[in-house]
């Protein structure tokens, strides 16, 4: 961080570098192409019902999405920093446990716990089940329990799973503010709280700023919640005036709204990670003396960081667990196999080309500069767009070529191709890809920043091309980081459910389309092996991320997969 | 390091190779006389026809299932398609199907002798295969039988007020019965009602037909409106034996006519690659015998004139269908969902 900058030899020039980024190029665009079928769709719609859309369902379905991702904003930055502070900079029993077991809930889909929640919260349900009994109630209208299934149960649920990346990432803070400024804030005759507040908090701010930013483009993306929650936010219009109004211009006008408020975020979070490097203005590391917590402080640390753990973690887990247990003989069968077959194929392929890509994309973006760098940030919005608009916009362009390539060849040769590419798991896997390239391009892009470009140079001037460069050098010093990588886009593959909904092959279920088909029928009990196997798949990247954090200590040298969990956490399909 | 990266190849080949056969897992079976079926239906509910289907015929059915999207699938697939047939849970669906040019106008004996020519569209491009009453329910406790609301207008009715649960307001179910009231009394008319219903609801519409019978159940609503099959449904689980138990059925008429009706139905796609086998199956469910076993196992109303009803439908009492033309609920069906969300009806 404190090195002089110099900037990587430019390969623009040579032909292979050339070659390097036409494929970067095709790769980008043809990443981009499902965007772009939705913005031809959104202006040139066959029947325009813009007038209608923009004035009965936008406004309201905006300001529900808005207030949802207000509500999830400050839910997610009061859970994330407090837990972060304390696990930074307290002692207190179990805090070497706190430190990662934090991270827990984000291997729960945000849509399981919705489902595990209102299991456990509605009338039917143990808690109010207890309360009757207790007070004698019988019916609902004897007394006044809070609805789980609503926008305040959304806030709930989502600012529960989704805390940790602001937690990741204000730690990461935490842990780089130099000892030094807290120790003046200290000797200035400042307390611990108010070093929080005027010091440590401003300091942080960026990286609350990114996690946040992170937090509401998930809420942004998710279906699975807001569809079980009844609350109606944009996805709901899209998926209504889509899929229920068959108008696909309507929806994908829709898409281009939320576009709009994804853009907003990026920018929000590109502000944020600009504000970061003036950070670190002093490289002098110490260890932080931690503030030792007794009597009731110390208790209420405890339940500050546990609480969390418990909602966002134990709990759906627990419920999913004791449901798998009870009914493992109706689940444990050859259609659980096959489910499983499924979720991990696709999720491995898909890995495997998302990662393969991104180091394509990144290594593109380190020979060449400015350009590449803004047609590489195109093919990384599918990030941020929701699966359910990809699916429109993976399905239309697909079927268009396969017709195409299909009508050329009966023309030429009278042979019909049939379908290459809709309705098959390549559609799948390129949706899952598309969603999840910038998860990966974002762990390689860090961690190839990290290698010096002399190291480039003296490559390339004892006679190996950009190629050879990157296969000799490059690779082997980040393969940490493209496992971690790959295991990230893996996990959200799996967990991915409204895009895997609508392209997938005849008799094909996946884990998260069994759970959901099940749980919207009222039958969670019966899927809660399989969703349980998603939560089980989603504790390896924590994994691989708790890892990173112990080994990225302040002044400690920043392992390369720290850097993974810093640049880019892991998204979450949405539901 | 070198080991390392032959292992990475080594697995990324393999995953690769995996998914190939899968594709051709999926290639192979649009072409080795099957039928291939896009199924708005849940595939419970129709795998039995299906197994029934393959053990007299020896032909495989193969089911995609999804509650949205199939027709927009569809009409991207155009004439490469492989799907055969498409089934819908509602006369809209089916409509969507036709409209988009994606259906395949087939007529044979069996098929235009079983269904009555109301249940079916003129030239053939879709058939209706059971028929649905969209009903009341009534709590047991709350609700006595004389007070039962008689019309469908009559929920509009503030004397309802804060008693009514139903799902949400653009589901196809919810859609065909406003649309229905757009086709009895006008627009303006239907809108006044729509918004009467809104007001007497007593929560944020939510959850499916049997969750508002569940609602009942636990005292949070006295009348909802839900499908007539859902409550044979519900009276064979163990679970919502009870939610079944707290309410009665009620029939009431719209327009003064009759029962608010839907059906389910299939229609033959055009660009069908195993077009024999698909008339096959469409001609095999609308026999006798699967149609006494949509009575049977699903609860709903035969098409085919003369197959009886199951024991329960006729429990329940007597059904008089609307006779409201299907083609006019559909062709009122794009009104619906604006008035939907004009009175902000999910809200």
């Amino acid at each position: 961080m404190t090195d002089i900058v110099i900037s990587p030899p430019s390969h623009a020039r040579s032909s292979s570098g050339r070659a390097w980024i036409l494929g970067g190029l095709l790769v980008a665009a043809i990443v981009a192409a499902p965007i772009g079928a939705i913005a031809w769709i959104a202006l040139f719609p066959t029947e325009n019902i813009w007038p209608h859309l923009a004035s009965t369902v936008l406004p309201r379905h905006s300001w529900n999405t808005l207030l949802l991702m207000i509500g999830n904003g400050i839910g997610v930055f009061l859970i994330g920093t407090a837990t972060a502070w304390l696990v930074s900079t307290c002692d207190f029993a179990g805090r070497r446990i706190f430190e990662w077991a934090l991270l827990l809930p984000l291997a729960v889909p945000a849509y399981i716990v919705a489902f595990v929640y209102t299991d456990i919260l509605e009338f039917a349900g143990p808690v109010q089940g207890l309360l009757r009994d207790l007070f004698g109630w019988q019916t609902s209208r004897d007394y006044r329990f809070p609805e789980i299934r609503s926008m305040g149960g959304a806030i709930f649920v989502m600012s529960f799973v989704l805390y940790p990346y602001v937690y990741l990432l204000t730690r990461a803070a935490f842990h780089e503010q130099s000892v030094s400024v807290l120790e003046v804030s200290r000797t200035l005759g400042r307390g611990p709280w108010q070093t929080f507040f005027t010091v440590a908090l401003p300091l942080a701010r960026p990286a609350i700023v990114v996690g946040i930013a992170l937090a509401m483009m998930e809420t942004l993306a998710d279906f699975g919640t807001v569809d079980y929650f009844a609350v109606n936010t944009l996805t709901v219009a899209v998926f209504n005036v889509w899929l229920g109004m068959g108008n696909a211009g309507g929806a994908a006008q829709i898409a281009l709204v939320m576009l709009g408020f994804v853009i907003l975020l990026i920018s929000l979070e590109r502000i944020g990670r600009r504000g970061r490097q003036y950070h670190h203005t002093s490289s002098r590391y110490q260890v932080q003396p931690r503030y030792t917590l007794r009597g009731h402080r110390h208790l209420a640390a405890i339940l500050v960081c546990g609480l969390p753990i418990v909602v966002g973690f134990l709990i759906p887990a627990g419920v999913l667990a004791r449901h798998a247990i009870v009914f493992f003989d109706d689940s444990w069968n050859l259609a659980f196999f096959a489910f499983a077959r499924n979720s991990l194929t696709l999720s491995a392929t898909a890995a495997l080309v998302a990662v393969a890509i991104a180091v394509f994309l990144a290594y593109g973006r380190r020979l060449s500069g400015k350009g590449f760098s803004a047609l590489s940030r195109v093919a990384l919005l599918g990030y941020a767009v929701p699966g359910a608009v990809l699916a429109v916009g993976v399905l239309i362009p697909f079927a268009r070529l396969d017709n195409a390539i299909d009508s050329l060849s009966r023309e030429l040769f009278g042979i019909s191709t049939g379908l290459i590419l809709s309705g098959t798991i390549f559609a799948l896997v390129f949706a899952y890809v598309v969603r999840f390239l910038a998860v990966g391009f974002g762990a390689v892009e860090a961690s190839l920043g990290k290698i010096r470009p002399t190291m480039d140079m003296a490559a390339r001037s004892l006679g190996a091309g950009p190629g050879r460069t990157l296969w000799r050098i490059h690779l082997p010093l980040v393969r940490g980081s493209l496992v971690a990588a790959a295991t990230i886009v893996f996990v959200d593959s799996m967990k991915e459910l409204p895009a895997t909904l609508i392209l997938r092959p005849f008799n094909f279920e996946t884990l998260a389309t069994h759970v959901y088909q099940l749980a919207s029928d009222e039958l969670l009990e019966q899927s809660a092996l399989s969703a349980l196997s998603i939560v089980v798949a989603g504790i390896l990247p924590v994994i691989i991320l708790s890892r990173a954090i112990r080994n990225a200590g302040p002044g400690s040298r920043v392992g390369v997969i720290a850097d993974v969990g810093a640049a880019q956490p892991p998204s979450r399909a949405p539901g | 390091m070198r080991t390392r990266s032959y292992l990475l190849a080594a697995a990324g080949l393999a995953a690769l190779v995996l998914g190939a056969g899968a594709i051709a897992d999926e290639q192979a079976s649009v072409n080795s006389g099957e039928v291939n079926v896009y199924s708005y239906r849940q595939p419970f509910l129709i795998q039995p026809m299906f197994d029934a289907f393959t053990r007299e015929t020896g032909v495989k059915v193969n089911v995609v299932f999804a509650k949205k999207g199939l027709v927009e699938r569809l009409k991207q697939e155009g004439r490469n398609s492989p799907a055969d047939l498409i089934f819908t849970v509602d006369i809209g669906r089916l409509n969507d199907a036709y409209e988009g040019g994606v259906t395949e106008a087939i007529e044979t004996e069996q098929l235009t002798d079983a269904i009555p020519a109301a249940f079916r569209q003129d030239e053939g491009h879709w058939y209706g295969l059971t028929q649905r009453a969209r009903i009341v329910y009534a709590s047991k406790e709350r609700v006595p039988p004389e007070e039962a609301p008689k019309t469908y207008e009559e929920l509009a009715d503030p004397k309802w007020a804060g008693r009514i649960c139903t799902r949400a307001g653009n589901h196809v179910y919810q859609v065909a019965l406003t649309a229905a009231m757009i086709a009895h009394h006008g627009n303006a008319k239907a809108e006044e009602w729509l918004r009467g219903l809104k007001s007497n609801l007593a929560r944020k519409p939510q959850g499916n037909d049997r969750a508002q019978v569940k609602a009942i159940n636990e005292g949070e609503c006295d009348i909802s409106l839900g499908n007539n099959y859902y409550f044979g449904q519900m009276l064979e689980n163990e679970e919502q034996f009870a939610w079944a138990q707290s309410v009665y059925p009620v029939f009431p008429s719209i327009g003064g006519r009759g029962t608010h009706v839907n059906i389910s139905g299939m229609a033959l796609t055009k660009a069908s690659p195993n077009r024999d086998n698909a008339v096959k199956l469409m001609e095999f469910l609308t026999g006798d015998l699967a149609q006494q076993m949509y009575s049977e196992q699903n609860f709903e109303y035969p098409i085919v004139a003369g197959v009886p009803q199951a024991g329960l439908l006729r429990s329940m009492g007597d059904m008089h269908p609307d006779d409201l033309s299907l083609d006019r609920v559909a062709a009122n069906r794009a009104d619906a969902f604006k008035l939907v969300d004009k009175v902000g009806y999910n809200d």
